[in-house]
């Protein structure tokens, strides 16, 4: 089902973040969110999750408003993987990621069999099955961000929000993670996702809203939405979009983001 | 895209698993059992197996080890069991809820308002079951208050620090609203009833408080013990638990109201009995983990122990009985600082 933003405004007290914001986006698709600290990604995050309710317009699944849906209903439309951080009771993996059935599950129950099935299903699909009886505060921060996106994926929910996944992650497992987002993409899943590094969008991403000071600046291909101009414009400093050419176990056409002055 | 690297990392970190941690639970049981008969056989007045036997028989003979064991030893350890099993599991319940180790089942002021509740009882020369009831509202009262200012005040911002924030200034009122309660009180008789009772105590259980307290105290586990799972995804933090599906505010709502109803009802049979729980779910986490689903019944099993115990040694280490409130703060706060120095050792 389609997520719709219409004229979504939000913010603090009286302090507007996100300004007048609408677009849609279709299952299938892998969008990154970018613009500068501050610009309000993470308040409109919080606004499509319905963490805060938008001052004015609305954020729409499919046909039906979802500002008054049940935190559980939500919960099964939309898996939202946090930045990470470290709670302080020394819970198992497995635990962490069980804790995604809170929404599948009746109030008095706890996790049965099949949800223990599917928890362990989400830690193999993304490489980290042998950390499931590791606590969770002793591993590293990149093995938590895989976890965080474990637990997401055992949330079967249509729609991923992904607040910088790769952030904590080394070279190596920034790539593991995008690859296993877009073929989560493929199945059918949307994808959101916030990220700091316009090449992530340029590889990885089928579109961009790239936004400014609360407003979308550009929703599009990364190509086109990615242009010198558009860069400037979104961070205040001057940048070159690069071509590589194809060489020898490089795809031809990637675009790299570099800056003009070092 | 889904491979397992390093299959034979997986012993390296396997850790008690599910069928242990049920197997750890009867053995708490069994341990509970057995400080429970031990505790009924010492006391100023022994009870032999033999008498045990007569009573259990029944051929009610009206001896004094009988009148001793139904009147005296058994309502006493009835209300260690329920008081300490229902303060544990209530702290563990807030440790998990306000996502904080440090926290105990008085951080909303329960305890204060329950304490300010007899005092104001015994002042007015009330009669002891008025007393109970002044002060089991009196814990509901200071609870209800800080929620409702803590929901006024907090319309934005995270709501469970200043839930915290609110009931430590509600308890610190209620504290010295019991001062003056003192204060005013006569010197001679109600003075020395206030400060005794405060300082928690069984002697003067009867099977009466059984029902009076037992009744609030299984009405506040029961929901907690159904819930206890959902208590895990609440460490998460406010925001994350809500995007996991959970409604967080009503689940708040329900675990205070039920940890409340445990509190006040305990304080309102022993008077304030501190300590119990804040240590012994740290206690029962190292014995269980974090996982509340078993968390939760160890601290409420480990908890009816330490208590059993603890007011053994105040019946029995002097002539003059100790109250039991002055027992668990010396070996609590001494036995929690040797947690914390193990849990620093256990990281490094």
């Amino acid at each position: 089902m389609n997520l719709t933003l219409e004229h979504v405004t939000g913010g603090y007290g009286s302090r507007t973040v996100v300004d007048d914001v609408s677009f849609t986006l279709h299952p299938g698709e892998v969008v990154c969110l970018l613009g500068a600290n501050g610009c309000g990604k993470t308040t409109l995050f919080k606004m499509i999750l319905c963490l805060l309710r938008p001052r004015l317009g609305c954020v729409s699944l499919g046909d039906e408003k979802i500002a008054d849906w049940s935190r559980s209903r939500l919960a099964r439309s939309f898996g939202y993987v946090p930045q990470m951080h470290i709670p302080p009771f020394a819970f198992e993996v497995r635990e962490i990621v069980l804790m995604a059935r809170a929404a599948h599950l009746a109030p008095f129950a706890s996790p049965g069999k099949e949800d223990r099935r599917i928890a362990d299903e989400a830690l193999d699909y993304l490489g980290i099955l042998h950390l499931a009886s590791a606590r969770y505060t002793e591993i590293s921060g990149g093995e938590r961000q895989l976890v965080l996106i474990a637990r997401a994926l055992a949330q079967q929910a249509q729609w991923l929000i992904l607040d910088e996944p790769a952030a904590n992650l080394d070279l190596g497992n920034q790539i593991k993670v995008f690859r296993a987002i877009g073929e989560l993409a493929k199945t059918g899943l949307g994808v959101l996702m916030t990220t700091h590094v316009p090449d992530h969008a340029f590889m990885y991403a089928s579109r961009v809203v790239l936004m400014s000071e609360g407003r979308v600046l550009a929703l599009d291909t990364p190509a086109k939405a990615l242009t010198e101009a558009m860069l400037l414009k979104a961070y205040g400093v001057p940048f070159s979009v690069v071509e590589i050419g194809a060489q020898q176990g490089i795809k031809s056409g990637i675009r790299i983001v570099v800056p003009n002055q070092l | 895209m889904a491979t397992v690297h390093n299959p034979d990392k997986t012993m390296d970190y396997r850790k008690p698993h599910r069928l242990q941690s049920g197997k750890t639970l009867a053995l708490l049981s069994l341990l509970l059992v057995v400080v429970a008969l031990g505790s009924s056989a010492i006391g100023s007045y022994p009870i032999s197996p033999h008498d045990w036997w007569s009573v259990l028989s029944a051929h009610s003979t009206g001896g004094t080890a009988e009148i001793v064991l139904l009147q005296i030893r058994l309502p006493r350890l009835f209300a260690c069991i329920l008081v300490g099993s229902g303060l544990a599991l209530a702290g563990a319940s807030y440790q998990g809820l306000f996502n904080n180790p440090m926290v105990s089942p008085d951080i909303l002021g329960a305890s204060a308002g329950a304490g300010l509740g007899a005092a104001l009882g015994i002042l007015m020369g009330l009669d002891f079951v008025a007393i109970q009831a002044l002060s089991f509202t009196g814990g509901l009262v200071a609870v209800l208050l800080a929620w409702a200012l803590a929901s006024g005040l907090c319309r934005r911002g995270d709501p469970v620090l200043m839930l915290v924030l609110v009931g430590i200034l509600i308890g610190s009122m209620f504290t010295a609203l019991i001062s003056l309660t003192k204060y005013i009180a006569d010197p001679l008789n109600k003075l020395p009833a206030i400060t005794f009772w405060l300082l928690g105590s069984f002697a003067s259980i009867t099977p009466k408080d059984i029902w009076f307290a037992g009744i609030p105290i299984a009405a506040g586990c029961i929901p907690l013990l159904l819930l206890r799972w959902r208590l895990n995804v609440l460490c998460m933090g406010e925001q994350e638990a809500r995007t996991l599906g959970m409604n967080t505010r009503a689940m708040r709502f329900t675990v205070i109201v039920c940890a409340t109803l445990i509190t006040a009802a305990s304080v309102s049979i022993c008077g304030m009995v501190g300590w119990i729980g804040l240590v012994v779910p740290h206690l029962a986490r190292m014995v269980v983990g974090p996982n509340h689903k078993y968390l939760l019944p160890a601290a409420a099993i480990m908890g009816g122990c330490f208590l059993l115990l603890v007011d053994d040694v105040a019946r029995t280490a002097g002539a003059l009985e100790i109250p039991v409130g002055i027992l668990t703060a010396l070996i609590g706060a001494p036995f929690f600082l040797f947690l914390l120095m193990r849990e620093r050792r256990h990281k490094s």
